[in-house]
């Protein structure tokens, strides 16, 4: 925590940066914090507890726009980052990109390649409930299947938190506020709420991190991470890890396979 | 024979006349457990209501103020185009039970915005359908503050009947005529209580954390204040704040048209959307999510105040418990007042 604090006062001490994006103490769990000058880098804290995504805030550009931007990245966030990248969204000379061990030391990265270095000598963070629920899910039959996501989905109420937490749903123009021609009818209803999230996860296809963001900023609990989930398994499955920039959603090959359509 | 409006009930007893109420006819909104979270939902059996929550996830505002409502219906033919207007002789009798005081008194803004000018039809003819069982507190957590918005955990203001856990029973308040009419049709279910019911002595402490006629006084000369850019720097701009609210009521219309026929339809709206107050034009007054926010409050603890002599909170603190970035409005109005 105190190496964190210190390496962020010095950064703003030395000009390197003009905004630091971290965490402080929440009302229950930790929560982001923007940091302007260096003093109140001593309310900035990093530990296993602070699993928000912070990569959704370095596309807003009313808060980072023109600004040097610092941030602490947990293991998810540097995988979000890692895809803003490579999808262009991010100048490498306004960040300094910073993780932070479980031992709490921090760890500076000065490149993309050194991110993905570090994400593929990582593990990902055990979820052992979400490991739980997946198995429960896959084990029904498709008619179960359909009612229990037909039972989820008849709650949401299109709040679209799931969306506004995620670190890839950067678009400004999503396409549910698109209504000429309107592509998914904009009230909430258990048809219109099943097309938006059909249309959220084929959107994050080859993107999503499965940071989880989405599910946990959903006030209802339904747990709409685990078709992001789903989905990051079936792309893994079907197209493999991607070693490029390119991506499953925005990529076409003429050998595609197309044995899926009937 | 009913002493000082107040009753007593068992257990047993509330359960007996909750499955009465059913039998009679009445649709009943009651808290349903779903995991760590409690719910309401249309309910045809008393044995699925759990009362161990601190706070439902949603208000029981959805009652009188669906998240989509329709509003009327059209068909067009060779030119000429025929209405359906709103029709409320379907709408069913409802009793809300469980609800806490914070829950019947957002009713009162709710009401106040949907009376302002224009009496709103829809909203009327399902509040005057719906008889409110509220349930005082008897406990409170952290995000809690309505008694820094003139309210409390035993308030009875919005309900017909109030219940306070006593140690052993339930102390009830009849409130209004449509309560004691609900009491008298099943008046069977209920005792008279014992002369001394101490039902503050069972009510949770809610500490008060600002003054709403101060909070009110500051804002006003606020507008421009650079204060609205730090509060809402981690706003994601989401809507899950003004949905949970019992208070708020902004709305959009939406149109659900299949050839020559349709309905108009009225849906939940947040001003923490970029696109809430959009013009058509492609100018948006309120274009930062800093001014969005600043919105939100002034709104409930200005304008509303000023114009309707109400404020648009309650002190549930639901709009904190479900923020993912933890936007809690306590602390925020608490550092301005």
């Amino acid at each position: 925590m105190r190496e964190l604090q210190d390496t962020v006062k010095a950064l703003f001490d030395k000009g390197e940066i003009d905004l630091f994006i971290g965490y402080e103490k929440g009302t229950r769990t930790p929560r982001p914090f923007f940091v302007h000058k260096a003093e109140d880098a001593e309310n900035l804290i990093f530990d296993a507890a602070c699993s928000g995504n912070l990569a959704v805030y370095l596309t807003r550009k009313d808060l980072t726009g023109g600004k040097k931007t610092g941030i602490s990245a947990s293991y998810y966030a540097l995988k979000s980052i890692a895809q803003l990248f490579d999808e262009n969204q991010l100048k490498a000379e306004n960040l300094r990109i910073f993780g932070v061990s479980e031992e709490g030391s921090v760890q500076f990265f000065d490149s993309v390649a050194a991110i993905k270095q570090h994400l593929s000598a990582t593990p990902p963070p055990a979820k052992p409930d979400e490991d739980e629920l997946v198995g429960k899910i896959n084990a029904m039959t498709a008619s179960e299947r359909w009612k229990f996501w037909s039972d989820e989905l008849s709650k949401c109420f299109k709040c679209y938190a799931c969306r506004a937490a995620c670190p890839m749903c950067y678009c400004t123009k999503c396409i549910v506020e698109v209504n000429r021609p309107q592509w998914i009818q904009p009230w909430a209803s258990t048809l219109s709420n099943m097309e938006w999230q059909i249309n959220r996860v084929m959107h994050l296809a080859g993107r999503c991190s499965d940071c989880g963001s989405c599910g946990t900023a959903c006030p209802l609990g339904i747990p709409v991470h685990l078709l992001t989930h789903k989905m990051s398994e079936t792309v893994k499955e079907h197209f493999g890890v991607s070693e490029t920039k390119e991506n499953v959603l925005s990529t076409f090959k003429p050998d595609d396979k197309e044995n899926f359509i009937h | 024979m009913i002493h000082n409006n107040c009753l007593q009930i068992t257990d047993k007893g509330l359960k007996d006349w909750l499955a009465k109420i059913i039998a009679g006819g009445k649709q009943l909104y009651a808290p349903v457990r779903e995991g760590d979270k409690t719910a309401f939902k249309w309910l045809d059996s008393v044995a699925e209501i759990s009362m161990e929550h601190i706070q439902t996830t949603q208000s029981a505002k959805a009652v009188a103020f669906p998240r989509a409502e329709k509003l009327f219906s059209y068909q067009k033919e060779k030119g000429a185009v025929t209405l359906q207007d709103y029709n409320p002789d379907n709408l069913s009798e409802t009793v809300i039970f469980g609800l806490h005081p914070c829950d019947a008194a957002g009713f009162r803004p709710l009401g106040s915005i949907f009376n302002w000018d224009t009496p709103d039809k829809p909203y009327n003819e399902r509040r005057k359908r719906m008889t409110l069982i509220t349930v005082s507190c008897t406990k409170s957590d952290e995000f809690c503050f309505c008694t820094s918005v003139n309210g409390g955990p035993g308030n009875t203001e919005g309900s017909d009947i109030l219940l306070t856990p006593l140690k052993k029973d339930y102390l009830v308040e009849i409130i209004t005529e449509k309560g004691q009419k609900l009491v008298e049709a099943y008046q069977s279910c209920f005792d008279t209580p014992p002369e001394n019911s101490d039902k503050e002595a069972c009510l949770a402490k809610v500490p008060v954390r600002f003054s709403p006629e101060e909070v009110s006084r500051k804002l006003s000369g606020m507008f421009e204040s650079k204060v609205w850019e730090t509060q809402s720097e981690r706003c994601l701009g989401c809507g899950a704040c003004a949905f949970v609210c019992p208070a708020c009521a902004c709305f959009d219309i939406q149109e659900n048209s299949k050839g020559n026929s349709g309905d108009r339809l009225r849906c939940w709206d947040s001003c923490g959307f970029s696109l809430f107050t959009l013009h058509t034009s492609g100018h948006n007054p309120r274009s930062t999510q800093s001014q969005r926010w600043r919105q939100r409050l002034m709104h409930k603890f200005s304008y509303m105040p000023d114009r309707l002599s109400v404020i648009g909170c309650t002190g549930c603190g639901r709009c904190s418990r479900a923020c993912p970035v933890d936007m809690n409005i306590a602390e925020h109005l608490a550092d301005i007042g």
